[in-house]
């Protein structure tokens, strides 16, 4: 539970409650929807029901003669607007050019065709029904391993492969491991598409105001200054002239991490009718049209010694891209190459990427972005060398470590690990589980018939993206203090947390710095007329880039008041303790008021300072920063169902320094929740037609509160060296740490019956068809 | 075609012209000007539009508002009418029960259904009273904790 304390000695690293919670407790708090302005009309899109089609015709009359209607728009009125861009670079990129709405054809189910705006959203949506489009249907394929095979539909007809990019990343000599192997265990591993399902859908407000000739766009995003940047490029506007403002957003988990067609569709719109207009995703459309994430197979081979030392990796990687590259789809696999040693000391890594055209939505970044798939390939991998050597699972992980005196790390990815620890996670989990008594118990449960297993999964990930050098458009993070006359402080954070809790840790940080109450405090974010230029919340950064940003722009304005301090008191030799400042030899001090009122009155200023107190700081990480953990599952699976049944979870992660646990322990809970949606339950299936089956939320098997086992979490921490302080990130720890965890304590408890892997999700229907097989799928 | 239709929400009388096809959840927020309650999935299966109805939580996406005529709703705005949280909404604040909050309001009111049937819930039974509402954000650990202190049951 919170304290409620509001000033006791330090706030960092104490569970406070959140500062954004009473508006959401009582429901006051504005999310996109929630906006409403005078003369505001609906838009409504109307989209493919087609996997792949050729569009013969659009007839929008009948859809214009509706009363309320005010416009339709079509291919034909944004053909010579910009295209949606992908911000990834890679080499011999295939970039299909991504129109705000279809030309001539449809590349997936649900592509936008048409929009609809009217004075009401039920008007809109009944002449989007009126839109007439004739299709005519083409081949699609939504399989990527499908769309590889010879003679498969072209999803682009210009490339008939359907391949976008090839990527190949070697490190050492790979070659030479294999021949050095004594052993060598070779497994296709899938990590099934996913819906990341943020409970508000995606929406959009744009208003015209034609005395600035300039628009505002209010988007539930994680990224309000990318945004801007790259709709004003695609509207061709001066990028000054849109203010994009976040409201309060319901959730993101990266798919909010983009920019969409119907962001800069809906400025266009605004402009063109002089109205402000308003649209929202229904669930349908998120799951149809927002990107997904993960749609990975993944061909795996590992060499290693008898002894169980691993030696090298090789990985081919067919990633299933979608029909288009969203803003760093192409860029996603590249993560999982380099993540795939996890915490292991490889000396060799190759690895071949295959980004591949299907007529699907884009994937792109969903929780964990790259990381679980690469996490949950090499920790099914050391389980099957591990099973393949007889080899206990937490002994040949302890004896391939990187071991905690090798910090910094160089691994053969090119990464830089910053700091670890890996074996005290690992110790810790098998210490809370009672490692050896559950083996014991398991021995017996399979004397007795019962299927019993241990999983465990010690994760490794990349956090606070990132170095700029790293990152398509900028890694740094940036921060504003304002201290106002009053003597409130305002926090600007270039950052744009949507329930993170920054609005919290941030004030823990500035009040423990600046010597205030946090309640005189306020976290500013997600408003680009406001806040100073930023790159957003996404990849674990918010805190670990953000917050060291914000850190930085704290001292450089304690350093301002102390000169304040030093002016009113007379003596160089003085401290600022708490919000005063001290004269060390005399004991006299002023107080933060005073300080405050002499900066802002000016009546006299200390040399070389001008009046006010404001800091911004820009701040460019030197590294990633590398969080750790261990996740140990213990399951038992149900011979006449295939039910599982999970009777511990037990999570030690190791963010860095923790500046809230309270909040930390609620990112690892969601993050697991999330990962066990992937072990489990969730898919996004498409049909043969590329029609996505599992399309709403009647049929997409999001976790809910009885399906969740109790968490049993806990930490290590070891300081980042990369940031002052010390933190790593947490958002994504749980969701990479999880799924392995699972799969292994499942296949471990089907060992018996000769079972070495089984894919993701990990349905009652899939687990009784293979003990109905015994063990052969 | 429209139809009037009276009601009571959190209290106050309101009576309007509204459309037979226009639902609850649309009449409060856009009508009444109620944002408390959220839209995540118009197939009554994330519970992020639940209301009371006559004391009973139902998912106002799945009703008509003319079906609301004449019955008394409370939304999560009329939780703290007078400035002074209730229960629940407090128990949420302090366990850290929400993050991003948008399925909190659906949340907290289902979450009172329960205890109003069940005062004193076993975790299961906490768990199993709130599977009609999706959180995505808090694997659902620190709600059940919430509704577990709201319940006066120490806390673990």
């Amino acid at each position: 539970m919170a304290t409620t304390i509001s000033k006791p000695e330090t706030l960092v690293g104490k569970s406070i409650r959140r500062q954004e919670d009473p508006r959401l407790i009582t429901g006051t708090a504005t999310y996109l929807d929630d906006i409403k302005m005078p003369g505001m009309h609906h838009a409504c899109i109307v989209r493919s029901p087609h996997g792949a089609a050729r569009i013969r015709s659009v007839n929008t009359a009948a859809a214009l003669a509706l009363p309320g209607v005010a416009a339709v728009f079509t291919g034909a009125d944004i053909k010579d607007l910009g295209a949606v861009p992908t911000a990834s670079s890679l080499p011999g990129l295939r970039v299909p050019h991504h129109h705000l709405l279809a030309q001539d054809r449809v590349y997936y189910a649900g592509h936008p065709v048409a929009v609809v705006v009217a004075t009401d959203r039920y008007i809109a949506a009944d002449a989007a029904d009126l839109v007439e489009v004739d299709y005519e249907p083409t081949p699609a394929v939504a399989d990527p391993e499908k769309a590889l095979a010879p003679g498969a539909p072209a999803v682009h007809p210009q490339w008939p492969d359907n391949i976008a990019f090839t990527f190949h990343q070697e490190g050492g000599d790979t070659a030479q491991a294999f021949r050095d192997a004594e052993v060598v265990v070779k497994q296709r591993i899938t990590s099934q598409r996913l819906i990341p399902t943020a409970i508000e859908t995606r929406g959009v407000v744009a208003e015209w105001r034609q005395g600035d000739k300039a628009v505002t766009m209010y988007s539930s995003t994680q990224i309000p200054h990318l945004l801007r940047t790259i709709c004003a490029a695609i509207l061709g506007m001066p990028e000054n002239h849109l203010r994009v403002i976040t409201p309060e957003v319901g959730g993101g988990f990266g798919s909010k991490l983009n920019v969409y067609a119907e962001e800069a569709l809906m400025c266009f719109i605004a402009k063109r009718i002089g109205k402000p207009v308003k649209w929202v995703e229904s669930r349908r459309e998120n799951f149809q049209c927002t990107i997904h994430g993960r749609g990975h197979v993944d061909y795996y081979e590992l060499a290693a010694k008898r002894d169980g030392t691993m030696l090298g990796l090789k990985l081919k990687l067919i990633q299933d891209l979608g029909a288009y590259h969203q803003l760093l789809t192409p860029a996603i696999p590249t993560l999982s190459v380099l993540m795939m040693p996890g915490l292991y000391k490889f000396k060799s890594i190759t690895a071949d990427i295959i980004g591949t055209f299907t007529n699907c939505v884009p994937t792109d970044a969903y929780r964990g972005a790259g990381r679980p798939e690469a996490t949950h390939g090499i920790e099914r991998m050391v389980d099957i060398l591990a099973a393949e050597l007889k080899m206990d699972p937490v002994e040949i992980r302890r004896k391939n470590f990187v071991g905690k005196d090798e910090f910094p790390y160089a691994t053969t990815t090119g990464l830089t690990y910053d700091s670890g620890n890996y074996g005290a996670p690992l110790d810790k989990a098998l210490a809370a589980v009672d490692y050896a008594a559950r083996r014991e118990e398991q021995v017996e449960a399979r004397k007795a018939g019962r299927l019993m297993g241990i999983g465990i999964s010690a994760y490794g990930e990349i956090c606070a993206m990132g170095p700029s050098a790293a990152m398509p458009a900028g890694g740094w993070e940036s921060a504003t203090v304002k201290i106002e006359p009053s003597g409130k402080v305002t926090v600007m954070t270039g950052a744009s947390p949507h329930g993170q809790g920054e609005e919290t840790t941030f004030a823990q940080i500035a009040a423990d710095e600046l010597g205030v109450d946090i309640n005189d405090v306020m976290v500013v974010h997600g408003d680009t007329s406001v806040v100073q230029y930023g790159i957003g919340t996404f990849g674990s950064r918010g805190t670990a880039v953000g917050g060291a940003a914000l850190f930085y722009a704290l001292q450089e304005l304690k350093a301002k008041i102390r000169k304040f301090g030093v002016m009113l008191l007379g003596s160089e030799n003085v401290a600022l303790v708490g919000g005063s400042c001290v004269d060390q030899e005399t004991g006299k001090s002023v107080s933060f008021a005073e300080m405050v009122t002499a900066a802002h009155h000016a009546k006299t200023l200390p040399p070389n300072t001008q009046p006010g107190l404001v800091a911004t700081h820009f701040w460019e990480p030197p590294n990633f920063t590398f969080p750790f953990g261990a996740h140990i599952v213990v399951t038992e699976v149900d011979r006449d169902t295939g039910a599982i049944q999970i009777r511990r979870y037990v999570a030690v992660d190791d963010c860095g320094k923790v500046i809230n646990p309270l909040l930390v322990s609620g990112q690892v809970h969601g993050g697991v929740a999330q990962g066990l949606g992937q072990a489990l339950w969730e898919e996004a299936v498409y049909d043969d037609d590329a029609q996505l089956v599992s399309g709403e939320l009647t049929d997409y098997a999001l976790p809910r509160a009885h399906f969740m086992p109790f968490i049993e979490s806990s930490h290590t921490e070891t300081p980042s060296p990369v940031n002052p302080l010390g933190v790593k990130g947490v958002g994504e720890a749980g969701t990479i740490g999880c799924s392995p965890a699972v799969v292994n304590s499942v296949v471990d408890a089907l060992a018996p019956l000769g079972v070495r892997h089984i894919d993701m999700p990990l349905t009652p229907q899939k687990i009784w068809k293979l003990i109905q097989a015994g063990g052969h799928a | 075609m429209k139809r009037k239709i009276s009601l009571t929400i959190n209290g106050k009388p309101y009576t309007d012209e509204v459309e037979p096809r226009l639902l609850l959840i649309h009449y409060l927020r856009e009508v009444a000007g109620l944002t408390g309650p959220h839209i995540g999935c118009e197939t009554s299966i994330c519970g992020a539009c639940t209301v009371m109805l006559d004391g009973r939580t139902v998912k106002s996406c799945t009703m008509f508002a003319v079906q609301a005529d004449g019955h008394k709703i409370v939304t999560i705005e009329g939780l703290a009418a007078d400035g002074q949280l209730d229960a629940m909404q407090e128990a949420f604040w302090n366990e850290h029960g929400l993050q991003c909050g948008f399925c909190t309001p659906g949340m907290i009111l289902s979450a009172r259904q329960l205890l109003a049937d069940h005062p004193n819930p076993s975790d299961q039974e906490i768990r199993h009273g709130l599977e009609g509402n999706l959180c995505r954000c808090t694997g659902y650990q620190h709600i059940v904790n919430a509704v577990r202190a709201a319940a006066g049951k120490a806390g673990a």
